[in-house]
């Protein structure tokens, strides 16, 4: 180590001033990440906000603030009332059934059972699967009379119906549609966390007589409620952020019936290219989901044990 | 203390009248433990035969690997057996589920339940039973006495130390008050100076309680100093059933010398011996030659003498009351335990001696005791 005189105060705020050069070097490897960040993800979140005050710009009249005036339009707009009741609608068949299924799937995978590979393998590939390719297999599913849903009911003397065009089944079918996809992605979850609970608790449960229920009730399922609080705020932002198997099957119809809150915001700015009212609408579903984020932490941070 | 721990061996005894024998004796006849069908692995349990006197503690000891936790747990019924029976109290448990089987069990782990208090846990087994709630309560305060945690049962595990997280364990074992208590390498997890502790505590606690307790260890000093029965496994069989004094005194192979005692018994083979042999020779076994011999002497009853085997000194480890003198007899190692600290050097040339008694006899080839 070389030594050096002890620096004068002025000499000191020069150093602190002047960028050293691993602080330059540091800014560089940053650079890339934040430039792709800036541009594709904080600008246009930016962008999104400060658009749902203006006008939407047309050709011969530019963008004109226009204050809370898009958000009057969303409020009289009663598709937007109709998106979010079949977006509520959807969430509430979505959420709950997926995680019970993906909670159910992963116990059961977790148990030793013949073949536990290959079924693990079978539930995690509607997660592998594009969407889009996921939506055209469906499709064929419910199509009528020869889709794999009315060949079955043929078979047994039923009827041939078309479960996507009929305004009261097709919400529900693009509901078992997520549902399928979601509950393996989240039984993954599950079965990490499964893993993580050591062996010899089950164990000692069975020696004291603990029934498989009242093992599940007792200690796995409180030792699984970190896990169950990430999904649950997962499947709630992904109930509301569902758009490609909708514009694959349905594109929101019959009659707005599929209509979803994203895929509302599409038909907007990419449909009627009315981007400001688009953007506003992003607002209040940001929003929306955020404020429901928030709570689901507030709300079960308490009763949550974590290790 | 003294008043609950009488309160809970009454109770104890309570139970046992139910039936006309008495519930605490395990017995195992023949078990043998394979994991699955390979024939080309040795099973993990070989045919082991033992039985264990109601109350008393019983050590299942061996190196790693040995087969004795998985005898354990085939006690337990968290494992089949491949092959013959287990009793408990006289009756085949073979294959009755673990609850029903009247045993509690202490893991290495602890395997205490994260989320639950200590309190919770204690009476988890309880609840599960669907004892009453003033029972429970009674049972849970009688065992919080006797074991110092009064004053931790709001406690969650993680904020207990080890030998706190012990005592919870041993806690959720004794209310259940099932007269066979299980614990796999219960105290391998704590430093040093605690195990000394729980140690003695636990020995005090099964004494008093009365319970028949299967203890699985793979220290020897554990097993030597805690247990009335020991059993030494090697490669899923057992090498040598009986008290500790037994063990030491009365090694039934070689492997049994080596592994109990600390520093293990001197074996060496009779032709290294030279003008020892002499002495030795009118002692031996008839029908064995000289080299078909080996000599177990312990370190503490070999002594320096001039008219013994010549030994050349590799090591002095003082111990502060005595002294190891580690040496080589030509290639073979000896160990010599002496009182107080002699002067000695290392590369010294010494001789050793020790008494005709003092001489244990094995097959050099088998291993096994000769007379």
């Amino acid at each position: 180590m070389r030594t050096e005189a002890p620096a004068t105060p002025l000499e000191l705020v020069a150093r602190s001033i002047r960028p050293s050069s691993t602080t330059v070097h540091a800014w560089l490897l940053l650079l890339p990440a934040m430039t792709l960040l800036a541009l594709f993800t904080h600008w246009p979140a930016l962008a999104t906000f400060i658009d749902s005050f203006f006008s939407t710009p047309r050709p011969k009249r530019g963008a004109t603030f226009v204050g809370l005036e898009n958000y009057r339009q969303i409020v009289d707009d009663p598709i937007f009332w109709q998106a979010l009741t079949n977006n509520l609608l959807f969430a509430i068949g979505t959420i709950p059934v997926s995680i019970g299924l993906a909670l159910l799937m992963a116990v059961w995978v977790n148990d030793r059972i013949a073949g536990r590979t290959l079924v693990r393998m079978a539930y995690f590939t509607p997660t592998v699967l594009p969407m889009i390719a996921v939506a055209n297999i469906w499709l064929f599913f419910y199509t009528p009379q020869y889709g794999l849903l009315a060949q079955l009911l043929s078979a047994f003397g039923g009827a041939s119906y078309n479960w996507l065009g009929s305004k009261d089944t097709a919400l529900l079918c693009v509901t078992i549609v997520a549902v399928w996809k979601e509950a393996g992605f989240f039984m993954i979850f599950y079965l990490a966390a499964l893993q993580q609970i050591a062996p010899s608790l089950g164990e000692a449960a069975v020696l004291e007589g603990a029934s498989r229920w009242y093992f599940f009730r007792r200690v796995q399922f409180p030792l699984l409620m970190p896990t169950t609080l990430f999904v649950l705020i997962n499947a709630v932002i992904n109930a509301f952020r569902t758009v490609d198997h909708i514009i694959v099957m349905t594109r929101g119809g019959p009659d707005n019936a599929t209509s979803l809150l994203l895929f509302r915001i599409y038909e907007l700015g990419f449909a009627f290219w009315d981007t400001s009212a688009a953007a506003a609408l992003t607002m209040v579903l940001l929003t929306g989901l955020g404020a429901i984020a928030l709570a689901q932490y507030i709300f079960l941070e308490r009763r949550i044990h974590y290790r | 203390m003294r008043a609950a721990a009488y309160m809970i061996v009454t109770s104890g005894r309570q139970d046992l009248a139910h039936g006309e024998e008495p519930l605490a004796e395990v017995e195992l006849r023949s078990v043998s433990k394979r994991w699955g069908e390979d024939r080309a692995v040795g099973p993990a349990v070989d045919h082991v035969s033992f039985s264990v006197r109601e109350a008393t503690l019983a050590a299942l000891l061996g190196p790693s690997g040995c087969g004795k936790s998985t005898t354990l747990r085939l006690v337990a019924g968290l494992e089949t057996v491949t092959s013959g029976s287990i009793l408990i109290g006289g009756r085949d448990v073979t294959s009755v589920p673990p609850a029903r089987r009247k045993v509690s069990m202490v893991f290495q782990s602890y395997a205490l339940f994260p989320h639950l208090s200590v309190a919770e846990n204690i009476v988890f087994g309880l609840k599960v039973r669907g004892l009453p709630s003033p029972e429970r309560a009674q049972r849970l305060h009688r065992a919080a006495d006797l074991l110092g945690l009064a004053k931790l049962l709001d406690r969650k595990p993680s904020q207990l130390s080890g030998g706190q997280q012990q005592r919870v364990a041993l806690g959720r074992a004794i209310v259940a008050e099932a007269p066979v208590c299980l614990m796999d390498e219960p105290l391998s997890n704590l430093d040093a100076q605690l195990r000394v502790e729980m140690r003695r505590e636990i020995r005090a606690l099964q004494q008093r309680l009365g319970m028949t307790m299967l203890y699985v260890t793979h220290d020897q000093l554990e097993a030597m100093t805690m247990a009335d029965q020991v059993l030494l496994m090697r490669q899923g069989s057992i090498e040598q059933d009986g008290p500790p004094c037994e063990l030491y005194d009365r090694p039934a192979s070689v492997f049994t010398a080596r592994f109990i005692g600390t520093p293990p018994m001197n074996v060496v083979p009779a032709t290294a011996l030279g003008p020892l042999w002499q002495g030795l020779a009118r002692a031996a076994p008839p029908g064995h030659g000289r080299d078909a011999l080996s000599i177990g002497v312990r370190a503490e009853l070999a002594r320096l003498d001039s008219c013994g085997v010549e030994a050349k000194v590799l090591a002095i480890e003082y111990l502060g009351a005595d002294t190891l003198i580690d040496t080589r007899i030509g290639e073979v190692p000896f160990v010599v335990r002496m009182p107080g600290r002699p002067r000695l050097v290392s590369g010294q040339n010494v001789a050793i001696a020790w008494d005709v008694s003092a001489t244990h006899w094995f097959d050099a080839h088998t291993g096994r005791r000769i007379a």
